[in-house]
């Protein structure tokens, strides 16, 4: 080391120094409805009039079951629920852009892009209830539900980029919320998904609320889509609450993913409920805000479409609510007729062949549970758990 | 004087107070500000302290412990929130990689006084990855500190000492035990000594030792049990452990049950039956007995009080040690 100070130049103005700034940045967002319903008629999906009432039928199944899951969950008959008010154009919106084929991993709220995807309507129950045999999945290429949140990113990478080694036809789509967008697993996940051309469509659906913290505190760019640029990836951002450019978007995003070129869709929504059944939105937002989202019901605007259509004529609306009722009605039946488990369920599973030391814990346990029935008067099995 | 409280409010208490007493003390991450905190550990905070210094951060653990490091170098006293145990992992990089070594690597120079605290453990019918108790795996990280207190006295107290800590302190919380009972506990600022147990029952025959929610069950067990003199310590801080007064009571009773929610294999038990052996071999009349989870993930809500350690198992293991 020398006796040498740091020299102090004078500190001049920008001299021509630009670089990008976020204003810079602007894009966007898709829209095929307007706020009445009044569609882009060059943007229209091409539907048949059932097609487009399946639509309806799966946005009301989508509210039904937010509807009786929360009151079950009421009731003590579920665990924590985490509803998709609000959301129903960018949930079924996607889903119905997706092929049986695809891969959905999923975070919470989807439940009807979920049962669209052929998952059981019992298992999702189940699942909510807690019993770990729901997510096997069963029938559907549904990944298990990311609970930590953003954890299953860099998983949608990794299966895109085997989609891609096998010369598959699918991709792999990723619900993520607006939360998601600030963990390191999102940004590593989409880096790599770039890098490695996975045919990955990231579905950030941007509800506003991460719990508590609204968007604008979640991050100070504008947008969620922008972030895509940094990555080498695409960016779309559409309106959440339309279903038809939600579809169109996602379908977009799909047919540029099986091209090598993963998506990142944010779709612009609310989320109208409470973050799960545990928490109390009116601790950190004003009803106004909540009523003025009401006011852009997804399903309402897509009604209102319909009956301009002259689509809505022939839908019995109290017919199809009645129909999804009595399957949401069965479905708790089958859920409540889930063989009660046995202490083995807990064992079950972590290894394919399950180590010694396992094995021994198990057999101790069962003995002990055996000869101290008063054990029981510490363990509650969960309803049909 | 003082007031009857949980260990939430208790928690809420300390925050309160170092709050008060430092301010260069900072609490931060996810819903602790405007809502509060999920468990309602940081209400009225901001209202009582300002945005600056109570802050709520974006969804993202790793930025929350890293930034805390970086505040912490810089002379704050962050008090970061992991809103659930099962977060953590993301974020055990930064524990491991900067917050406990720092003073190490700069030979004393720069230093992490900062303090994460957690909720951990099973039995509230949370969803997945709400419900572990990862505490062994934290206590082999060497210059981290890990305290987990079981009573809102020590919550406060202990708290206030991790805050002051002049080394990085994850202080997991008992999220089972967080409202379940209230005692009185001193208002005003008072604090508990890191890296010390406390005994909680005197006694001859045998030492039980627990810590955090298990403590309770450990209590209830003991308390049920006829004819048998247990001594019971809570451990209160896992690392550094308080070796004394474990090997002391050991070589008093000559025997040893240890109790903890996580897995059995590799579990903080492991480092009290290794300490006993170093220490008081020759004094034990019978096997150390662990009474854990088992080598398995927490069960989802339905199942997890089978995974529980409940007291008829702890009471079996007492019996046991003492007729050995």
């Amino acid at each position: 080391m020398t006796d040498e100070t740091r020299p102090s130049p004078p500190r001049s103005p920008d001299a021509g120094v630009r670089g990008i700034r976020q204003e810079d940045v602007s894009i966007d967002t898709y829209r095929v409805l307007g706020p009445d319903g009044s569609p882009d008629i060059d943007r229209l999906p091409d539907f048949d009039a059932d097609t487009f009432r399946d639509v309806y039928r799966w946005m009301l199944l989508q509210r039904t079951f937010d509807d009786r899951a929360t009151k079950l969950q009421r009731r003590g008959r579920l665990g924590t629920y985490a509803s998709g008010q609000g959301q129903e154009a960018a949930i079924i919106g996607s889903g119905f852009a997706l092929a049986d084929d695809d891969w959905i991993f999923p975070y919470g709220r989807e439940a009807g892009a979920l049962l669209m995807h052929g998952l059981s309507m019992r298992d999702l129950l189940l699942y909510w209830r807690g019993v770990e045999d729901a997510s096997r999945m069963e029938g559907a290429n549904v990944f298990g539900l990311a609970i930590s949140i953003g954890s299953h990113i860099p998983l949608v990478a990794g299966m895109g980029w085997g989609m891609k080694l096998d010369d598959a036809e699918r991709v792999a789509f990723a619900n993520l919320g607006d939360g998601a967008t600030s963990t390191g697993a999102f940004h590593e996940g989409l880096n790599f998904a770039g890098v490695m051309e996975s045919p990955c469509v990231f579905f950030c659906q941007n509800n506003q609320y991460a719990i508590s913290l609204p968007f604008e505190k979640q991050t100070a760019a504008d947008t969620v889509a922008q972030k895509a640029l940094a990555y080498g990836v695409d960016g779309i951002r559409v309106d959440g609450n339309d279903v038809l450019a939600v579809y169109n978007a996602v379908t977009e995003a799909r047919r540029r993913a099986l091209e090598g070129r993963p998506v990142l869709v944010e779709a612009v929504t609310y989320r109208r409920a409470a973050h799960t059944t545990s928490d109390d939105p009116t601790r950190y937002r004003d009803d106004d805000e909540v009523e003025e989202w009401a006011r852009r019901d997804p399903l309402e605007r897509y009604r209102n479409f319909l009956a301009e259509a002259g689509y809505l004529e022939e839908v019995d609306e109290d017919a199809v609510r009645a129909e999804v009722d009595d399957q949401f009605s069965d479905a708790v039946d089958a859920a409540d007729a889930f063989e009660r488990r046995g202490v083995e369920a807990m064992f079950e599973y972590l290894h394919e062949e399950t180590p010694p030391e396992l094995r021994r814990q198990r057999r101790e346990y069962e003995q002990f549970l055996a000869d101290h029935p008063e054990m029981y008067d510490y363990i509650e099995q969960r309803p049909k758990g | 004087m003082t007031m009857n409280a949980t260990i939430i409010e208790a928690i809420n208490d300390a925050l309160h107070e170092e709050l008060a007493n430092d301010d260069r003390t900072l609490v931060f991450g996810e819903d602790v500000g405007q809502s509060g905190g999920v468990f309602r550990a940081t209400d009225g905070l901001q209202e009582a302290f300002g945005e600056e210094r109570v802050r709520d951060t974006p969804l993202s653990e790793i930025a929350i412990v890293g930034a805390a490091v970086g505040l912490a170098t810089y002379g704050y006293r962050p008090v970061a929130e992991i809103q659930f145990s099962g977060f953590l992992p993301p974020a055990f990089d930064q524990l491991v990689t900067n917050a406990s070594r720092i003073r190490w690597r700069t030979r004393g120079e720069l230093t992490a006084p900062m303090t994460v605290r957690m909720p951990y453990g099973a039995g509230v019918r949370a969803l997945e990855h709400h419900s572990e108790s990862l505490e062994a795996a934290y206590s082999h990280v060497p210059g981290l500190k890990v305290v987990i207190p079981s009573t809102p006295h020590d919550a406060k107290g202990l708290l206030l000492s991790a805050i002051r800590d002049p080394d990085p302190v994850l202080f997991m919380e008992p999220k089972h035990v967080y409202r379940s009972f209230r005692e009185e506990v001193p208002e005003g600022t008072y604090t508990e000594p890191l890296g010390e147990a406390a005994v909680r029952r005197e006694g001859e025959d045998v030492t039980v030792v627990s810590w955090g929610a298990m403590m309770h069950k450990t209590l209830e067990a003991v308390d049920e049990l006829d004819g048998v003199d247990c001594e019971v310590i809570d451990l209160r801080t896992i690392s550094p452990l308080d070796r004394r007064t474990v090997v002391e009571s050991v070589k008093k009773t000559g025997r040893c049950v240890v109790v903890h929610e996580a897995p059995k294999t590799g579990g903080f038990a492991s480092e009290l039956v290794a300490t006993i052996n170093d220490e008081a071999l020759l004094y034990l009349e019978a096997p150390v007995e662990r009474v854990t989870g088992f080598d398995v993930p927490v069960p989802l809500l339905a199942m997890e009080d089978y995974y529980i350690p409940h007291p008829p198992r702890i009471a079996a293991a007492i019996e046991e040690t003492v007729d050995f």
